[in-house]
């Protein structure tokens, strides 16, 4: 479980971050929306601790993030994965040797024992076959997937999810969420995603929160969202008249359901 | 950013690179990567250099010793000081400036555009001391052997030039090597290698490890940094024959 405390940041004049007090549960997927600008970036980039907080703490299971020394964070850096919007994979590296660096660095496991582990998160994460592959040699979803199982090699505790579904064809994004999901489940991990993806948000949103011009403007499941009457979540949410329809249809979807 | 507040941050990314690797056995292999990178890596362009850089400063010398009461064996006395004492270091880390500089910078600062470094410290690894500390270190190991070498070749390559063009005999040349040579000189060489080896490992890398925005500003970053180093390059230059020729 991730807290944070009234969490606010800033860069020169402009605040980015007024004060957001939030929980992320374990075993659920926690997504974080909003319009470009709105500070979900920044909140998420404080969270894994690239950004220095100017108030406020952010508490990993219990302890404060913010006021450990340097030598703990790194300690606690282990336990979290992180993917990227671009998959930030290594270059140089084949997708075998990117999944396996973390566990190069970080553990004392023999090659046979490393590569095991790296075949069994690969097929996890439904990816055969790629082991040699270079990343420019494989496709976006590919990446995500190399992506994703680099950051679940060492078994962590938090898995960070920045737009995940970015460059993604519909079917794939689907693919990715539905992944994300069920690891997040299966591990237990505390799993933030910072998404526009309204799929995302209807498939897999067990928690959201709605940042606007920095502040928690609301926070609910999937379910709730499709009932909120907060204007500003609306009009982000439901934006085109397609997806006000789709929002009625999920409704009828949900009534029925009930029935 | 004033000049200044470059410096600071340069100086604390200095600073970070000193610290107790995560796993040795990865630093080793990136730093066994970067000896193979930069010192392996321009082994061609140094030697081409220094066989044409001898060459030219043989034939050079010959024309502006026109008379007759300087013996020839001269000739080959000034191609080695000048190439032992100025070429060999200098022109080379030029050179390297441009070669190894730009790769630094681009490769650093592509990986800090798509976020790789990014994703290495939220790993939990110290990013100055596994992408930079091992470049310097490998620098500093490769660039001096480097500038020894091109030595050796860009006098070889005055004393071929000299005989082809019937300037000079090679016997002549050779007796020419010999005489009044100060070993000194070679110190001096060494001296200039690894403080120019410090300049083109760290100002790279700290353009690169700071680079903001997206492909335009890696090149914008690799230029700046090639620029910078060469005239960091050449103030040291003049510093290390003030403090080491007096």
């Amino acid at each position: 479980m991730i807290e944070t405390k009234d969490l606010k940041k800033g860069f020169g004049d402009k605040t980015v971050i007024n004060g957001v007090t939030t929980t992320f549960n374990s075993g659920q997927c926690n997504l974080i929306i909003g319009t470009s600008g709105s500070g979900k970036t920044v909140l998420m980039k404080c969270l894994v601790g690239l950004f220095e907080p100017d108030e406020g703490s952010i508490i990993y299971d219990g302890r404060n993030f913010t006021e450990m020394t340097e030598e703990e964070r790194k300690l606690l850096r282990q336990q979290i994965g992180m993917l990227f919007q671009g998959s930030a994979l290594f270059d140089s590296q084949t997708v075998q040797q990117n999944v396996m660096f973390p566990l190069d660095m970080f553990t004392t496991l023999t090659y046979k024992q490393k590569l095991k582990k790296v075949n069994e998160t690969l097929e996890r994460v439904n990816l055969k076959d790629a082991n040699h592959k270079f990343p420019s040699e494989i496709s976006g979803g590919m990446k995500k997937r190399v992506g994703i199982a680099r950051a679940i090699v060492l078994n962590p505790k938090f898995l960070f999810c920045d737009e995940p579904n970015s460059g993604l064809d519909p079917q794939t994004s689907l693919l990715i969420d539905k992944l994300i999901h069920e690891i997040t489940v299966e591990y237990k991990i505390t799993t933030v995603i910072n998404t526009h993806d309204m799929n995302s948000v209807m498939e897999i949103g067990d928690h959201i929160l709605y940042m606007y011009q920095g502040e928690k403007e609301w926070e609910g499941n999937k379910k709730e969202i499709i009932y909120s009457k907060n204007q500003k979540l609306n009009e982000f949410i439901f934006a085109s008249e397609f997806l006000q329809d789709a929002k009625q249809m999920r409704m009828i979807e949900i009534e029925k359901g009930e029935k | 950013m004033g000049v200044f507040a470059h410096f600071g941050r340069y100086l604390l990314m200095l600073k970070g690179m000193f610290s107790k690797p995560e796993n040795m056995k990865m630093y080793w292999k990136e730093f066994m990567r970067q000896c193979n990178d930069i010192g392996l890596g321009s082994l061609g362009i140094v030697a081409i250099i220094s066989v044409f850089m001898g060459a030219v400063s043989a034939v050079q010398t010959a024309y502006q010793l026109v008379s007759p009461i300087i013996p020839q064996a001269t000739i080959a006395q000034i191609v080695r000081d000048t190439v032992i004492l100025e070429f060999a270091p200098t022109l080379i880390c030029i050179v390297l400036a441009g070669v190894v500089g730009s790769k630094i910078a681009s490769e650093l600062g592509n990986m800090r555009v798509s976020e790789q470094i990014d994703a290495l410290e939220i790993m939990g690894i110290n990013t100055r001391a596994y992408l930079i500390a091992p470049k310097v270190i490998a620098a500093m190991l490769t660039i001096p052997m480097l500038v020894i070498f091109a030595a050796v070749l860009g006098i070889i390559g005055g004393r071929v030039a000299g005989s082809a063009a019937g300037i000079i005999a090679p016997s002549v040349f050779d007796k020419g090597l010999l005489q009044n040579f100060k070993a000194y000189n070679v110190v001096v060489a060494v001296v200039k290698g690894y403080a120019f080896a410090f300049v083109i490992s760290t100002i790279p890398s700290y353009f690169g490890y700071y680079v903001e925005g997206g492909a335009l500003e890696i090149g914008k970053a690799s230029t700046r940094s090639v620029v910078v180093s060469c005239i960091a390059l050449l103030g040291m230059d003049y510093l290390v024959s003030a403090l080491l020729l007096q």
